[in-house]
């Protein structure tokens, strides 16, 4: 399967170029229907629904090596859903053709990046396939017309290319005292640490930071998510950033980084760090979309918090807390677009009392905002609970404290937002406004629907996930 | 062991050209300087088809897209820029110095830095290597090409990117 | 090739490291977009350096060289996509002065 998973996008990136300028416009839907499909397949491939065995002479005569084990899965499914919430939200907000094409193609090519992060065993191909991802989401940040946007493309591509910087500086360093750079032969490496291995690991790591907007490379994401049309920041908030950064760490930490030590305090530190900031920083914006951005680096700092916890239960809560805060936020941008297609404004001060008006938007968005605060029966209480008590059986009290009092800080900047936007008097200029149109409103819905089941659901999901694992 | 360190310091001058000349053509033309000089290095320590691409691509189509931007950018006179930039400079000169002073003391220490040992069979040609044991890489080529090319499609219009 | 070749670690280190603080040095210390462009291609290139003596440390060419030609690629996109970043800025503030593009601030 997963050669089939990383070839899929590229068969439809052939197809949708081949065709004639006519029919460019199908391009959309040819999209749409891989991010179904790979939704569909990461979904069944627990299961063992399908048989992929007919690829295995295809597969031989390629030589990847690749490796769809169930994090990469979560990886897949994950990606699968934010991809279709995209493409959703921006067949309304995107309308110029030709933006229209070189969305689809470029949302294709970062899905492949994506899939092949997902699935390598290999650091310098870890490496390639972040680039890649993180071109084609530049690009895609650049795609809006206005001065913003290219500020926030810019400070991506600087802080990114700085990122590379650190990570092939590492990938030689293991070349040097390894000789090779697969993840065995690092963690073969790691396993009688030297001073020079340390350093390539340490390296390796401050470059995955910086992807991840940790603290204190957290710079360059805000402008990045804000400035970007709607339905990029989907994309962008949803699993990019996520995808090139965290998922790469989550991938390394339990295999490369066990015998350091001081490795999980680095990761226990730069989460906390993160999510305290981000939280703090939320409290103050007054851009809706801002805010989401602030609150996306607080949530990632703790799923890196959650690496530093106690190993049986690290990987899962990290797993768990990624899926929901994809989910959760790829719902609050769709939120976040309706509200600014239909008022035409991102100033929290100037909105009031919209979920009036707008009761869709508005009901999804208090779903999402009780989950990401953590309020029981949701998705996000489950996983923030999953993340302290790894924390508190690791011994961490005191990140657990941090952990739990964040969380408050939470409830308050997104109590704070639903407040401003949705709740309150109804401001007289708003009177006319009506409910955005469905490109906004399913995936809001669909997101919303996903947050309530797998909280519901999730005390029959958690002995899979603790039996799974990488 | 004396040419390969004379041309490792041309290299190195020549970045520092490149940073700190006026002129942002002189500054192209510094930086194709070290990209000749670090293929000089590359190929005198064995890597010679990586030199040739590091040659042909780096100082020849990068200094390409530098000389095009510049042409589709010149407006101000460059003076203006000149004693600006020249006060910024002078607030960040301790830390090349600071730097450099690092790596001297650190020549000196002579730690022992532990390198993996050769391969038993040899090394195999970069030819095999790359197209049978990479070809995850060569697939990641072909994507960022294609990102690249999707970039100038959008990017470089005459009329800038039609977003919403 | 007749010429000895050093076999020192840390002499390539120094010039690595030399390279490495000049890329940064000329990144923080301009205003003008084009040069940080070059700051940050100074830095691939010292990057690149590393790779290869690494890789002749080590006696693992072959391998090194396939990852410097990959991450030469990278490099041509990535400085292709700068410049159009550029030109974007360019023409909607008529100027190359990265203290007109600071205007998103907290």
């Amino acid at each position: 399967m997963s050669h089939a998973i990383l070839l899929l996008p590229f068969a439809a990136l052939l197809v949708i170029n081949l065709l004639p300028r006519s029919a460019r416009s199908s391009a959309w839907i040819v999209a749409a229907g891989v991010f179904a499909v790979q939704t569909a397949a990461a979904i069944l491939q627990p299961f063992g629904v399908v048989d992929w065995s007919f690829l295995r002479s295809f597969e031989k005569a390629v030589g990847f090596t690749l490796h769809a084990d169930n994090l990469a899965v979560l990886l897949l499914l994950t990606a699968g859903i934010a991809g279709l919430a995209s493409l959703l939200v921006g067949s309304a907000g995107i309308v110029q053709p030709r933006a229209r094409f070189a969305f689809a193609n470029l949302v294709l090519i970062a899905l492949i990046g994506i899939n092949g992060i997902s699935m390598v065993r290999d650091l310098f191909s870890l490496y390639v396939f972040i680039e890649v991802t993180s071109v084609a989401a530049i690009i895609l940040v650049a795609l809006r017309d206005g001065t913003a946007a290219f500020e926030g493309a810019w400070k991506y591509l600087l802080l990114s290319s700085v990122a590379s910087v650190f990570m092939l500086a590492s990938v030689a360093l293991f070349l040097l005292t390894a000789g090779g750079v697969s993840f065995d032969e690092a963690a073969a490496a790691l396993a009688a640490p030297t001073p020079e291995t340390w350093i390539a690991a340490a390296l390796f790591v401050c470059g995955l930071f910086v992807k991840s907007a940790m603290v204190p490379f957290h710079g360059w994401l805000a402008d990045a998510y804000s400035e970007s049309t709607p339905a990029v920041s989907v994309f962008l908030a949803g699993i990019v950033t996520k995808a090139s950064g965290i998922f790469a760490l989550m991938r390394l930490a339990p295999a490369v980084l066990t015998t350091a030590g001081p490795g999980r305090m680095i990761l226990l530190v730069a989460g906390a760090a993160t999510a305290v900031a981000g939280a703090f920083l939320s409290l103050t914006q007054t851009d809706i979309k801002r805010m989401l951005a602030w609150s996306s680096v607080s949530q990632m700092g703790y799923i890196v918090m959650a690496l530093g916890g106690q190993p049986a239960l690290a990987l899962a809560a990290a797993a768990v807390h990624f899926f929901n805060h994809t989910v959760s936020k790829a719902q609050l941008f769709a939120n976040a677009a309706a509200v600014e297609a239909q008022l035409g404004t991102r100033d929290m001060d100037k909105m009031g009392g919209i979920a009036a008006r707008m009761p869709v938007t508005g009901g999804t968005s208090a779903v999402a905002t009780l989950s990401i605060a953590g309020l029981p029966p949701l998705a996000g209480f489950w996983s923030k609970l999953l993340i302290v008590i790894a924390l508190w059986t690791a011994g961490q009290v005191v990140f657990a404290v941090i952990a739990v009092l964040t969380s408050l800080v939470t409830l308050a900047y997104f109590l704070s937002l639903q407040r401003k936007v949705f709740f309150g008097t109804l401001l007289p200029e708003w009177a006319e406004v009506r409910e955005a149109g469905p490109a906004y409103l399913v995936p809001a819905l669909a997101l919303a629907a996903i947050t309530v089941a797998v909280g519901l659901g999730f005390p029959f999901l958690l002995p899979i996930l603790l039996g799974g694992g990488a | 062991m004396i040419i390969i360190t004379i041309v490792l310091v041309l290299m190195v001058l020549a970045a520092l050209w490149a940073s700190l000349t006026t002129l942002l053509l002189r500054a192209t033309i510094a930086l194709a300087l070290t990209s000749a000089m670090l293929a000089v290095v590359m190929y005198s320590l064995g890597a010679t088809i990586a030199a040739v691409m590091e040659l042909s691509v780096c100082a020849g189509l990068i200094s390409v897209v530098f000389v095009s931007v510049i042409s589709l950018t010149q407006r101000k006179p460059f003076k203006d820029y000149v004693t600006r930039r020249m006060s910024r400079m002078r607030r960040f000169w301790a830390l090349p110095l600071v730097l450099v002073a690092i790596g001297v003391v650190l020549s000196f220490v002579h730690a022992p830095v532990q390198i993996a040992l050769p391969l038993p069979g040899g090394d195999g040609d970069v030819r095999t290597v790359l197209w049978n044991l990479r070809q995850l890489d060569l697939f990641g080529q072909i994507l960022i090409l294609l990102a690249g090319v999707f970039g100038v499609l959008v990017l470089f219009k005459k009329d800038g990117p039609d977003g919403d | 090739m007749a010429i000895e070749i050093p076999q020192s670690f840390w002499l390539y280190f120094i010039f690595f490291i030399l390279l490495l603080v000049d890329g940064l040095w000329c990144m923080l210390a301009t205003y003008n977009l084009l040069r940080i462009l070059i700051g940050l291609e100074v830095l691939m290139k010292s990057v690149t350096f590393f790779l290869i003596v690494a890789g002749f440390l080590s006696g693992r060419m072959a391998l090194a060289q396939a990852m410097v030609i990959t991450v030469i690629v990278i490099e041509v996109v990535v400085v292709v996509a700068a410049a159009g970043i550029i030109l974007g800025l360019f023409r909607k503030n008529d100027s190359l002065n990265i203290r007109t593009t600071r205007n998103l601030k907290g």
